[in-house]
């Protein structure tokens, strides 16, 4: 047999991460779904809209990630910046 | 004081003493019981004051134990436990015992009294923490290590000029509730918050902390931030400005953690936007936030040890922990890849891990006092923590491409030592009562609730859906080899620039007075030898004859004088 980290793992193969990926989909929609069976009782208004918690989420994560983008242009230097003399 | 009322603290630092003197199992059992000892000291501490003694003419309190102090103390005797266990692979004499000392002075300090007590204890972290650092043996870690220090000693100069401040104007050294226009007040919240790392005081912690050993990290992350938390809870509690410079603490890092490349550099990111939350309850001051404040870091230094822990083991069996060089790792690092993702669900509060049930009660709190825009803020950096330490960090180390790296699993030590930080991750997320009865306040509180669930489950879900269509896109910025430019850029760039250029002027400055003075004193020595010197005027020898009649001459005048 071979050692442990010679061998094909599922996650290997193309098709499963596709499968990861849209099974990320799936769960989100599932979570849109029941949400008229649950009460949410926020402490706020706007935050009982139908799926503030997702959107809001998916929408901060987009920013953030668009954000540091633009941070990056502004702070990166090279590797060796602090040792470079 | 009777020997059972004495700190726990003190059972440490002579634990630390003796460590290095013990070699192999010797030591190993050692540095593992002496926390666990520290542990039974303090279940038998009666709650009260004990340790009033007098000091160059001031009342100290040595050790105070209530709710408070007795839930740090606790949380940082398993840390120190869990940290040792997982530096029992470490051959030198002195990081174990640096690790132990560090502890003990840590759990003074949250079981102090009074202000110099603090004080003392304060100075005393700094101190022995530094050689977690310098451990590391290499030249980044010492100058890292030297920024460290200064910054930390400087922290504790604020405090002792704080407590001066107190004790003339009150004549008490007692350490309570503070608030900014107390004496001395401002210059105390100053030096808590750069042990805590507020905004723009912060960088000292993403600095330093990456590049101590592996083990060293995981001691480090556990216990200056918290012991910072604590005081602020203590001194602070209900200061609103606490409430905006907590939010600004949860947002700001996270940018950083999400384009830095050093996994554990993410991490020491991503703890900053964790105190950030601990901050936001303190400045709330409500009995929910408080309990919220404490609980949050109760969990906290589990599961920051635990991730800590897990890119320790990378780092010890492949040699780096820049996301550019990993990937993949879930083939030969099965079980840190496991604990690691338990520590990834807590620190992003997944439902039935530890964080869930104890940041909620931070959200909850800020929505019970209707502030909108804070809890917006917090929102998003839950959203943004899941992002970057429980999706990041699992992902770029044991996932993403497969960088082909092939190490073996952490050794033995280093596994059991995540296992029961995870075991405990776990338990308070599914069975929080423990944890709830412990906090400073009765809780009246219930995590789980569908709504609640519910709500977190789908802000955690559209962030990793986030997450994965960036990825698949090709939207989310790569991982590349680069620095990037913090607030230490302050006093590493111009800092060091002004004072170069200062040091070079002033030399300047120096090499012309020194020739200015040089001259004259050149003047002065030719003067001198002209009159002392070899045929000088003052050094001429002459005959004894000549002396004697020179003598025999003024002695006659004098009679001359006399007589007139």
């Amino acid at each position: 047999m071979k050692p442990r980290d010679e061998r094909r793992f599922w996650l290997d193969r193309k098709e499963n991460v596709d499968k990861v990926y849209w099974g990320v989909w799936l769960l989100c929609g599932l979570l849109l779904l029941v949400e008229p069976l649950v009460h949410k009782h926020a402490d706020f208004a706007f935050a009982e809209w139908f799926g503030f918690d997702g959107w809001y989420g998916f929408v901060a994560c987009v920013a953030l990630v668009l954000a540091a983008k633009v941070l990056r242009l502004i702070v990166k230097r090279p590797e060796n910046y602090y040792e470079r003399d | 004081m009777s020997a059972i009322e004495l700190s726990p603290a003190w059972l440490l630092l002579f634990g630390a003493g003796v460590a290095p003197f013990l070699r192999g199992r010797a030591r190993s059992a050692w540095v593992v019981a002496v926390p666990l000892g520290g542990m039974i000291q303090l279940a038998l501490l009666p709650a009260g004051e004990f340790g009033q003694v007098e000091f160059l003419g001031e009342q100290l309190l040595l050790l105070r134990v209530d709710r408070w102090s007795i839930l740090f103390a606790f949380v940082f005797l398993i840390a120190a436990l869990v940290s040792a266990i997982y530096s029992l692979h470490v051959r030198d004499r002195l990081e174990p015992a640096a690790g132990l000392a560090y502890a003990g002075a840590a759990i003074g300090a949250v079981l102090a009294g009074d202000l110099m007590t603090l004080f003392a204890f304060w100075e005393l972290t700094a101190v022995t923490s530094v050689f977690l650092i310098w451990a590391r043996r290499t030249d980044r870690a010492y100058r890292a290590g030297m920024r460290y220090i200064v910054i930390q000693l400087a922290s504790g100069m604020l405090l002792l000029f704080g407590a001066l401040q107190q004790l003339a104007a009150t004549g008490s050294l007692r350490f309570d509730h503070l608030g900014l226009d107390a004496p001395g007040g401002l210059a105390i919240f100053v030096a808590f918050g750069i042990k805590c790392a507020f905004p723009l005081l912060h960088n000292w912690l993403q600095d330093a902390y990456p590049e101590a050993t592996e083990s060293g990290t995981v001691f480090l992350s556990a216990f200056t931030t918290k012991l910072a938390v604590y005081a602020l809870a203590r001194g602070y509690a209900g200061t609103d400005s606490l409430v905006w410079i907590g939010a600004v603490m949860t947002a700001f890092p996270i940018f950083y953690a999400v384009i830095e490349n050093d996994l554990r550099r993410v991490l020491a990111y991503s703890l900053n936007n964790q105190l950030g939350f601990m901050v936001v309850g303190i400045g709330i001051g409500t009995e929910l936030a408080l309990n919220g404040t404490a609980a949050h870091a109760f969990s906290h230094i589990l599961y920051k040890a635990l991730l800590f822990m897990s890119m320790g083991a990378v780092l010890y069996r492949v040699g780096t922990v820049d996301g550019t060089e990993l990937g993949g790792l879930y083939k030969s690092m099965p079980w840190t890849t496991g604990f690691c993702i338990v520590g990834a669900a807590s620190i992003s509060a997944f439902p039935l891990f530890s964080g869930f049930v104890s940041k909620s009660m931070i959200l909850a709190a800020a929505g019970a006092e209707g502030l909108a825009i804070t809890w917006l803020v917090l929102m998003f950096a839950s959203a943004g923590v899941f992002h970057h330490s429980g999706i990041k960090i699992p992902y770029f180390a044991f996932f993403a491409h497969d960088s082909g790296k092939r190490c073996a699993e952490a050794p033995a030590n280093m596994l059991v030592a995540m296992a029961v930080t995870a075991g405990l991750c776990i338990g308070i997320g599914v069975y929080p009562a423990p944890l709830y009865a412990l906090l400073p306040f009765p809780v009246d509180y219930v995590p789980y609730t569908g709504g609640h669930v519910l709500a977190q489950l789908q802000l955690l879900a559209f962030s990793a859906l986030a997450f994965s269509v960036l990825m698949r896109t090709g939207i989310y910025p790569p991982e590349l080899r680069a620095v990037n430019l913090d607030s230490d850029w302050l006093y590493r760039g111009p800092a060091v620039a002004v004072t170069a250029a200062f040091a070079s002027a002033l030399g300047v400055v120096l090499a012309a007075g020194s020739r200015l003075t040089g001259r004259t004193i050149a003047a002065l020595v030719a003067v001198c030898y002209r009159l002392a010197g070899e045929d000088g005027l003052m050094a001429r020898t002459r005959p004894t004859g000549a002396i004697a009649l020179w003598m025999a001459v003024l002695l006659g005048a004098y009679l001359v004088v006399y007589y007139l």
